[in-house]
């Protein structure tokens, strides 16, 4: 087969094109230079009517939103999921990875939570701290300004706090709190648990022209219409490309590796054109890696040559290793409040008015690091599944469970909206022993190596997702609230969910000073490969309980904001 | 973009799905293939279909999995389920047995339960009453249903409903699917009063429902939150990240 050439040469190749390569395609071709964007799915624009959900009823699915297509049912904006036709990956001793992909214009920023924290201080230097793991090489100071930046360009709504580990930005005012927000507010107080306004990339006020302001519908995770929240496509690729900017999107277009030169260098990115499975490749003066934490991993693992046998930019042995996702647990419970609630539109922005940031100190416990707490609840707009064991809360109240007739109507309009629940999301420690490499035995369609992963909790992680339970339980009581189901055991691993669930994957070609001991150093770019870039989760020394989003932009800006320096003097 | 234009983007849509592209020279013909592929899924679709995802849809909806008197028997169920009452019509009203029918073949597992069950049911009848169950008389189908109807809540009522366990859980099944078919529609949702899922702005819990929770906002978080009236006001900060608008 005949690989064909783009005839043109970019400044910039970048691969993927969610929070990491968006970020990167708008600041790069900002200060002049002409980018590619090789994203392995189709177009999508949450404006574009054949492919907006938003705003769309239950009834307009045949499986009334059912997950059986979308893996968090039809309405929501992720072209993928867990499992995609075609493009299998594999598991080693007994691991359970789960590895969600996005294949679209934006990625999984079409369809995240929002949820958009700023690393702090100590999140930066946890080494430093508890002796587990490692320090990044740069800290918090190092990235303000870029978190400054980020939060005045895309907008975040929140609150000033002065807490030490949870910075302050430039944020636009958030919602008022639901009303089982309320009630969480007050069990959360009696068990000694702080609750702050969230922080989430949804405009509730205008920050631009361009952007609509959020009309409340509650569902960012459709992506929205009128770009009120943060996806990659509506806030930075569109608004490159109306600037002018020259920005060419290759969609459908699956990376297979990076080329290099004699000298190692990378001269472009081979791809299969999935409409006419052909490869083709596309040359690149720079190579910005953007394709999530472990397809960039396993870009770089493909790539190998004469100058690079382990694979591109891997002479420690470590791309792919310290993969580590967030912590994940999660509890419901029937608030008896709520019950026969008065009827009024609580949509609110798509996600949490409220929640709980780590509040602990770690000396007095038996696990290190922390976790944060997520709300959620309230009178939702229904889809399938709703009405399931309609009338179970009943025997609560002393009533029958199950039946027919007009009672189950009754008790249907009782219940509704009664239900609220809680997540935790922690840090687990990156662990050089969790890792994906590539299966020596099996290619995905279009002929690439595909993935497989070999990945272990530890008791760090159970022992937290312990404390979560008896956080939630202390919670609920303070609420007057029913506990549903009963507290995981250690056998259930504490209802910690498996590794890759919470989908904050990050770790695979990590950042340091030595590159014995890491893949990029601190300006995200590898350490034997000076025109290579990785801006995606891949670089993070550690994960924080923070959702990496925020992260990744800011280091995204800040390593393009370096790759035109450096070209600028010749370096690269 | 203001408040009309949102609402025009929301409500008649604009077709930039070509027009962002333009601006990529080299990928005139991806921009063309996603003009045609928007054509397609607006024709048939109407929720946001990739063309594999409708196709899906397409191929399960020519597909029949129950046959005539079965769903005669899923209809006679629904509506003992959820029958018409004062606020909304009954699970026929609302088309269940063919959001059923549609279920059972995006997600299979739902199939033997369900086909078996209403087989149990029609053994059932014939045992007590010598006829299948939907040419039982009415009271006839409401003594089974009411053996099948609950489920144990402890060990006594266990026992006592060993008989009809299997008629309690297919039962279950069929109460759940009829109950997510009904609450999914325009009239179950407008049974339910959800008055969510169209723009509108958010300033918290309406006073009077505080006042009945005996629970109030606190000055000091207020003064924190989104005041509606500046929302269209373009954000500006002083240094400190203070909002100035």
């Amino acid at each position: 087969m005949q690989i064909i050439e783009q005839p043109k040469v970019y400044d910039a190749v970048v691969i993927g094109s969610g929070a990491g390569g968006g970020m990167a395609a708008k600041r790069l071709s900002e200060q002049g230079l002409h980018v590619a964007i090789v994203e392995a799915g189709p177009f999508f624009d949450p404006k574009n009517p054949a492919q907006q959900t938003q705003m769309k009823w239950p009834w307009e699915s045949p499986r009334r939103g059912a997950s059986s297509v979308r893996a968090f049912g039809d309405f929501d904006m992720a072209y993928g999921g867990w499992e995609i036709e075609g493009e299998p990956y594999t598991q080693k001793d007994g691991s359970e990875f789960a590895w969600f992909r996005s294949r679209m214009l934006g990625g999984r920023t079409n369809h995240w939570g929002r949820i958009s924290l700023r690393f702090g201080p100590k999140d930066f230097k946890r080494k430093s701290i508890d002796g587990l793991g490692d320090d990044w090489p740069i800290s918090y100071e190092d990235v303000k300004p870029y978190y400054d930046k980020v939060d005045k360009l895309i907008g975040v709504f929140g609150s000033k706090e002065n807490l030490p580990n949870e910075p302050d930005g430039f944020f636009l005012p958030p919602p008022k709190p639901r009303l089982h927000e309320l009630y969480y507010i007050k069990g959360a107080r009696k068990a000694g648990v702080p609750v702050i306004p969230s922080r989430l990339s949804i405009l509730t006020k205008a920050i631009s022209k361009d952007r609509g302001v959020c009309f409340y519908c509650k569902q960012c995770s459709r992506s929205c219409s009128v770009y009120a929240d943060f996806s990659s496509g509506s806030c930075l690729i569109f608004p490159a490309q109306k600037a002018g900017n020259q920005i060419d999107l290759f969609v459908n277009a699956m990376a297979r590796e990076i080329v290099v030169n004699d000298e190692g260098k990378a001269t472009a990115v081979s791809y299969i054109n999935k409409e006419d499975r052909k490869e083709y490749t596309i040359r690149g003066k720079v190579i910005v890696l953007a394709a999530s934490a472990c397809s960039s991993a396993r870009i770089l693992l493909n790539s190998k040559s004469k100058q690079h046998p382990n694979g591109l930019g891997n002479g420690s042995d470590l791309i792919g290793h310290y993969l580590h996702d967030s912590t994940g647990s999660s509890r419901m419970a029937f608030v008896p409040q709520l019950v026969d609630r008065a009827r009024y539109n609580e949509d609110g922005v798509g996600g949490m008015h409220i929640y709980t940031p780590w509040w602990l100190d770690n000396k007095k416990l038996d696990f290190p690091r922390g976790y944060h707490i997520e709300i959620w609840g309230g009178m939702g707009m229904p889809s399938y599944g709703f009405g399931f064991n309609v009338n179970a809360m009943n025997k609560y109240l002393g009533l029958k469970v199950g039946g027919y007739g007009e009672q189950l109507k009754k008790d249907a309009r009782k219940f509704y909206g009664a239900f609220m629940g809680v997540s935790g999301r922690g840090e687990s420690v990156a662990m050089k022993d969790s890792y994906c490499e590539i299966d020596p035995n099996m290619v995905d369609e279009f002929g690439i190596p595909v993935l497989r992963f070999h990945y272990k909790w530890t008791d760090f992680e159970r022992k937290q997702a312990r404390h979560m339970h008896d956080t939630f339980e202390e919670i609920f009581h303070g609420m007057g609230a029913e506990i549903l189901g009963d507290k995981p055991t250690k056998e259930q691993d504490y209802g910690l969910l498996a590794p890759g669930k919470i989908i904050h994957e990050v770790g695979t070609t990590r950042m340091g000073n030595n590159p014995k001991t890491s893949v990029t150093n601190k300006f995200n770019q590898l350490h034997e490969v000076d025109n290579v870039f990785v801006v995606d989760g891949g670089p993070f020394v550690s994960q924080a309980d923070k959702n990496p989003t925020w992260t990744i932009m800011a280091l995204a800006w800040r390593a393009s904001d370096y790759i035109v320096e450096e070209l600028k003097k010749m370096n690269i | 973009m203001d408040r009309r234009e949102t609402l025009k983007t929301l409500l008649v849509g604009t077709v930039a799905g070509g027009a962002v592209l333009t601006g990529a020279a080299a990928c005139k013909k991806e921009a063309e293939a996603v003009a045609e592929t928007v054509e397609e899924i607006v024709e048939g679709g109407g929720y946001g279909r990739t063309p594999k995802e409708q196709a899906h849809d397409k191929k399960l909806q020519a597909e029949t999995y129950f046959n005539a008197h079965e769903m005669a028997t899923i209809a006679v169920l629904c509506d003992i389920i959820l029958p018409a009452d004062e606020v909304s019509g009954s699970a026929t009203d609302a088309e269940v047995p063919a959001f059923v029918e549609f279920m059972v073949k995006d997600l299979p597992y739902h199939q033997l339960p369900l086909r078996g069950g209403l087989m149990w049911l029609d053994h059932e009848a014939n045992r007590r009453f010598k006829t299948n169950f939907i040419s039982s008389s009415d009271a006839q189908q409401i003594e089974i249903v009411e053996d099948i109807a609950y489920p144990p809540m402890n060990e006594k009522e266990e026992k006592e409903r060993a008989p009809f366990a299997q008629g309690i859980k297919f039962f279950s099944r069929l109460r759940n699917l009829t109950l997510t078919g009904f609450y999914t529609t325009k009239m179950g949702i407008d049974d339910l009063g959800y008055v969510g899922n169209r723009p509108n702005i958010w300033d918290g819990v309406p006073d009077e429902v505080l006042q009945k929770h005996g629970l109030a906002y606190e000055e000091d978080w207020l003064a924190k939150c989104i005041n509606q009236e500046t929302r269209m006001e373009i954000a500006e900060w002083d240094a400190d990240g203070n909002l100035l608008t």
